[in-house]
């Protein structure tokens, strides 16, 4: 594990508490932990839901990223298998997006 | 004249319309409602019909007996709002213009977004219950199936009444439990959430349930497609469903019109102020109901609640006063569990449905989130206080006498006369 991410602070579920603290290489490091290996592609969707987030304040729905980036539902779930929804928002920095009630 | 505009007469736009009429004064205001269907159609009951509980009667009404008299009522589809210059044309070319803006045009089902949904199985052995003519195909469909595997699926979040698939499962097993063929059918109840319920409490008591009445869970799953070649379900991580009838919630949306007049989020519903319930953008347009984009249930008994705060926020803008209704996100849902039984929960924007928390003296507390018959007749209830007193502008009496009212005229009772489980 690296050293990055022992000076970053996180909730229970390992999501960032804080999405101004994040870089690069916290973003790395957090995706290193998760098991995922970072590609172009990947950063495709960590960009975007870092600009959705700082435009609107909460990281982007699924629907919101396939809709505006080339990334395809399938794709994702390539990228991020399991949860693309939840493991884009923690590499990304963001916290635990809101979902639905 | 001042002219107060409500696009969408269902549950909300009734409501509304029927307070404002009340509220408004009738010298300097007209109100102008605006709805594509004639018919007011019963959603709750959408539910029963499948399994006999409910006809097609009981679930379909016109829809200018619920409203007051003196307004003006236009059977019409609306094109688009032209929020910038408070105008909304219909299809037909008829341009209309508005003061104040109550939009209240709800959210309906999109099968066409799932790849496969439409193929040769659609209405034969893929159904729905989210529309008339769904519930009413799915009804055929329960009557003859003749055993196999029935998978209750939902194709993403937010649906509205997201209780309404674990009823559904719910009452496939009580009802094929009467008819003693429940050994011949396996139910799976799929979903793309982690559990079976989106708030955790609620969750692990609905998952315990599904467990003890043999019906498999598959959690966490976005379905890819729908095969009718094979019939086969497929999520985006690979896992496959095989299916003999597949009841699905296709995705929910707003109204297209709502995404062509650019006053729509990705799935074309409003973005709303959530404790005001103004417009984010257009300070004289009001939203209720399913169009909002509030983090609440999309049910009924939320347009209740939120039909006071609409009313006097609105009313205090026209007066140039602050808006201080707050709406509070507040849901109740009596959900359907078979057997006569129902289990209630009740929860708010900032609190989850807990166990046993509901100071409801009939009920008592321990009946929130546990199967008793006063919640299935609060739920069958909702029947006769839907028509007779909500949408006829009779304050409801919700939620404390609640169940009272249901016990008293429940169409239950219809379920002695009717093709019931009991009689099949
Ligand atoms: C199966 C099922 C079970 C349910 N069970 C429950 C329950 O137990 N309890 C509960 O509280 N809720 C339940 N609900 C939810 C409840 O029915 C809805 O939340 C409620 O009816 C929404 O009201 P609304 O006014 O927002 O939308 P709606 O009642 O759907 O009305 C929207 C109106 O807008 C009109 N419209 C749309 N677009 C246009 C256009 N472009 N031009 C003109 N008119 C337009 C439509 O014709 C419609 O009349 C259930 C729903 C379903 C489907």
């Amino acid at each position: 594990m690296s050293d990055v991410l022992t000076a970053v602070s996180f909730d229970a579920e390992g999501f960032m508490t804080d999405g101004n603290a994040w870089n690069e290489e916290i973003g790395k490091a957090i995706a290193a932990r998760e098991g995922i290996d970072l590609t172009d592609r990947h950063w495709v969707v960590i960009n975007y839901c870092r600009a959705e987030w700082k435009a609107k304040g909460e990281a982007p729905t699924l629907r919101n990223i396939t809709k505006n980036t080339d990334v395809s539902t399938k794709e994702l779930y390539e990228l991020f298998p399991g949860g693309p929804g939840k493991l884009a928002a923690k590499v990304s920095g963001l916290k635990k997006p809101t979902g639905c009630i | 004249m001042k002219t107060l505009m409500i696009l969408g007469g269902g549950t909300a736009g009734t409501l509304i319309a029927r307070k404002m009429y009340k509220e408004l004064d009738k010298g300097t205001w007209k109100i102008v409602l605006v709805d594509q269907d004639p018919n007011h159609y019963y959603q709750p009951g959408y539910l029963f019909v499948p399994f006999g509980m409910y006809t097609a009667k009981h679930v379909v009404r016109p829809k200018k007996n619920f409203f007051p008299r003196g307004i003006d009522y236009i059977t019409a589809e609306v094109e688009r709002i032209d929020a910038d210059n408070n105008r909304v044309t219909l299809t037909d070319g008829r341009q209309l213009y508005y003061n104040y803006l109550v939009i209240a045009t709800g959210t309906d089902i999109h099968p066409q977004e799932t790849e496969g949904m439409l193929g040769d199985g659609w209405r034969k052995n893929v159904h729905e219950f989210y529309t008339y003519e769904g519930t009413l195909a799915l009804t055929e469909a329960v009557k003859n199936f003749k055993g196999g595997r029935i998978a209750v699926q939902i194709t993403e979040m937010p649906i509205k009444c997201p209780v309404a698939p674990l009823e559904f499962a719910f009452l496939a097993d009580w009802y094929f439990t009467k008819k003693k063929m429940r050994d011949k059918v396996e139910i799976v109840y799929a979903t793309p959430l982690s559990g079976a319920f989106t708030k955790p409490v609620a969750s692990q008591a609905l998952a315990d349930m599904l467990k003890r009445k043999n019906i498999q869970m598959e959690a966490d799953f976005a379905t890819m497609e729908v095969d009718s070649s094979a019939n086969v379900l497929r999520s985006y991580d690979n896992r496959e469903i095989p299916y003999d009838l597949l009841v699905t919630v296709p995705v929910n949306m707003g109204a297209a019109m709502i995404g062509r007049s650019g006053l729509g989020d990705d799935l074309n519903y409003v973005p709303t102020n959530k404790e005001t319930l103004q417009s984010n953008r257009y300070p004289n347009i009001f939203v209720m109901g399913d169009a909002t984009n509030l983090p609440t249930s999309k049910a009924g008994s939320v347009i209740h609640f939120q039909m006071e705060t609409v009313a006097e926020n609105m009313l205090a803008h026209m007066r140039n006063k602050p808006l201080e209704h707050h709406f509070d996100g507040h849901a109740l849902c009596y959900i359907e569990t078979g057997y006569s039984q129902a289990v209630m929960i009740d929860f708010s924007y900032d609190v989850e449905p807990l166990m046993g928390k509901y100071p409801l003296p009939v009920v008592g507390p321990f009946s929130l989130l546990k199967s008793t018959w006063i919640n299935h007749l609060g739920k069958m209830g909702f029947y006769y206080m839907y028509y007779e007193m909500m949408l006829r502008g009779i304050d409801v009496p919700l939620p404390t006498r609640y169940s009272l009212v249901g016990k008293e005229k429940t169409p239950t009772l219809n379920l002695e006369n009717e093709r019931t489980p009991k009689n099949v």
